[in-house]
């Protein structure tokens, strides 16, 4: 109640110098101000729209339904899920036929056969989550390259700015839609393969592992959802599809391919000798590390082993007095999900600057027909 | 005088270095149906865009219902049905659902919906294509199916963008009928852009022409004409049988072309003539065709044709824009 009482205050002031302004506004109307003004009026409309949504959420959730009964019934996100579904498949074959071996009585990770599930690799083929962590982006990228300019090019983008409705329910409309899409799918992927764990193995979960299995498939989900952004923003910026796509899986194969290779030559260049001091090595791992933290797919990578290796103690270079007593064991996942706090982080951000951008760019957009 | 619902004062949109409009200001009223003509490329799609709030102006003051549709370009949008230029349905949807989704965007409840788009696809002529995926659909049927879309929210101004465009005469015929009979039934006012002047002639109260980003005249037929024309609205053609031939054989005398010219000139309303051989062209502000073969008779001339010349839009048309054109 107070809340809404200051936010009126605030609005009535606002609209108060509004009008002040655009008295001013006739004999000096320099670009800025007036840009100013318009992000005031900007800001007052989502206010007013936060403060009675009504209506409003209906007409959101319309948009997000068609959006996903859109998704659902195309094609490309049949064969999608098709070759998810079949690799998963596939990695967990491999997976429950080496899983014999790898219980060895006393050790210290026998306790976690279901997380085994999921890094477990005979070697014919790769683990799940490094095929999540491999077609994760591909289902991204392809859940949202068309988005913008394939509504555009049919001539349906001004039909339906010409609504009543905001103008970044457009963008936020697609991309709730996609990641609905994709949240279960891989929930329910994760969940098959408990299930099936639980046929093949005969026990059950632990809640710890439980626990794991269900952060590993919200960064999962938070990892695709990054490739989406960058795929909407793509969108929004080319007008043709094809070049979306192209731009998207350009940036997939930068980081997947070249960048490693980029960070490998620099690194050789700049390697110190064996001979150099312990410090001067020390501070080059250091680099080499942040340097290789700038590839999405590497934070993917170490967030999931970490949640899905509980042995897995730390990230990055160490020193031997920094090891010096650590007792080798696995982490309980509370600890495990701090260790990774700032890859979780960074992919967000990263997420969320996509987004930004596509925003930017969309709502600045002048939308003309076809 | 009507209440005017549309008002536009001193529009301006610059692209970089080029003015698409250019301090444009135009009012229309409630109830009217209001042409915008002009060649492509002339500003009309710019000033379509600027009144529903898809592009900023770059100066000026526009208001839509009393509403400015920079500032609060949503309840405009309730108010204002806009039908782009090549207008684009879900092909992979009935046309049916289309209505039905434009409804929902619309905030109408689903079952209210389905009740509506039933109504206004019976409304214009779809009734028996209502199942059929809009991708079957021809230019035609679109154009009506997007004239539906754009009554869903009962707008109180509807504005279409060159809504002719790629359709059969027959087609264009019905089409324009039925905006007519629409905006009298509920008292929409209609803004259209067209190229056709042919189209806007048979429909509009009134007509702007646009050229460049200019407003050149605004008003009816007739009065544009007088406008464009400085007040000679009319041209009467008379071709005069050789002069020559008749002093030689009849003997009458008096006639000449200057003493004819000067006979003319005395005329109430006649502002122009000249003379190109045998043809004598007048120019005059009103009809006084009857007047001036009265007096190219008694001056003693054959008269072998008389042609009056009403200025069309069509006059207007090429006058303006391929003159216009062409000077620049």
């Amino acid at each position: 109640m107070d809340w809404t009482i200051f936010t009126t205050a605030i609005l009535k002031e606002e609209q108060m110098m509004n009008e002040t302004t655009i008295q001013n506004k006739t004999e000096t109307k320099t670009g800025w101000e007036d840009k100013i003004q318009r992000f005031i009026w900007f800001l007052q409309d989502k206010f007013k729209t936060i403060q009675n949504p009504g209506t409003e959420s209906g007409v959101f959730r319309a948009m997000v339904l068609k959006e996903v009964s859109d998704h659902i019934r195309s094609w490309r996100v049949i064969i999608l899920i098709g070759i998810i579904v079949l690799t998963s498949v596939g990695s967990l074959y491999t997976a429950l036929s080496g899983i014999s071996d790898a219980a060895k009585p006393g050790s210290s990770e026998d306790a976690f056969f279901f997380l085994k599930l999921f890094t477990l690799s005979d070697g014919s083929l790769p683990s799940y989550f490094v095929f999540i962590g491999f077609l994760g982006p591909l289902l991204g990228i392809s859940l949202g390259f068309d988005a913008v300019n394939s509504e555009h090019s049919r001539g349906t983008l001004s039909r339906m700015l010409a609504q009543p409705i905001p103008r970044d329910y457009v963008i936020n409309a697609k991309f709730v839609a996609a990641l609905l899409v994709i949240s279960v799918l891989f929930f329910v992927l994760s969940f098959l393969v408990i299930g099936a764990g639980l046929i093949a193995l005969g026990i059950p979960p632990t809640p710890e592992e439980f626990l794991r299995i269900i952060f590993f498939t919200l960064l999962s989900i938070v990892y695709v959802a990054l490739w989406l952004n960058l795929s909407v923003y793509f969108s929004v910026r080319f007008k043709q599809p094809a070049t979306s796509a192209l731009a998207g899986i350009a940036v997939w194969l930068f980081f997947t391919v070249f960048y490693p290779l980029i960070v490998n030559i620099v690194t050789k260049v700049l390697a110190p000798s064996q001979y150099a001091p312990v410090r001067t090595q020390y501070l080059f791992e250091k680099f080499k590390f942040a340097i290789m933290q700038v590839m999405p797919n590497e934070l993917f990578s170490q967030a999931t082993s970490t949640l899905l290796m509980p042995s897995v103690r730390n990230l990055g270079p160490l020193t031997m007095e920094q090891v010096q007593g650590a007792i080798p064991g696995p982490l309980p996942p509370g600890q495990s999900l701090l260790l990774v706090w700032p890859q979780l982080t960074g992919l967000i951000a990263l997420t969320i600057l996509c987004f930004i951008l596509t925003y930017i760019t969309f709502m600045r957009r002048e939308i003309r027909s076809r | 005088m009507r209440s005017k619902i549309i008002e536009i004062k001193n529009l301006t949109k610059k692209y970089g270095d080029f003015t698409a409009v250019d301090r444009l200001s135009l009012s229309i009223g409630k109830g009217e149906i209001f042409g915008l003509l002009g060649p492509n490329g002339a500003g009309k799609s710019t000033t379509i865009l600027m009144l529903m709030g898809l592009t900023e102006p770059s100066d000026g003051q526009v208001s839509v219902c009393g509403l400015d549709p920079v500032r609060q370009p949503i309840e405009v949008k309730k108010r204002v049905g806009y039908l782009p230029e090549d207008v684009g349905f879900y092909d992979d949807l009935t046309g049916f659902e289309n209505l039905v989704y434009t409804a929902k965007l619309n905030g109408i409840p689903h079952r209210e919906a389905a009740e509506k788009s039933r109504q206004l696809l019976t409304r214009v002529g779809l009734q028996e294509q209502m199942e059929k995926k809009a991708g079957k659909y021809s230019k035609g049927m679109r154009q009506r199916l997007g004239l539906a879309d754009v009554l869903m929210k009962n707008p109180e101004v509807i504005i279409l963008d060159e809504p002719t465009l790629g359709i059969d005469p027959s087609g264009i015929k019905e089409f324009l009928q039925l905006i007519v009979r629409l905006s009298r039934e509920d008292g929409i006012t209609v803004l259209f852009s067209s190229h056709h002047l042919h189209q806007v002639q048979q429909v509009c109260d009134r007509v702007g022409i646009f050229v460049e980003g200019r407003l050149l005249a605004e008003g009816n037929i007739a009065s544009l004409a007088s406008q464009l024309f400085s007040g000679s609205a009319f041209s009467v053609e008379a071709r005069i049988a050789s002069g020559d031939s008749a002093t030689d054989s009849s003997g009458m005398s008096g006639f000449s072309p200057e003493n004819l010219t000067g006979e003319l000139r005395k005329i109430e309303g006649v502002e122009n003539v000249s003379w190109n051989n045998n043809t004598v062209n007048i120019s005059c502000s009103s009809d006084v065709t009857s007047e001036i073969a009265r007096v190219i008779v008694s001056s003693g001339a054959g008269l072998a044709s008389l042609n009056k010349k009403e200025y069309g839009l069509d006059d207007i048309y090429y006058r303006y824009f391929e003159g216009g054109t062409n000077d620049e």
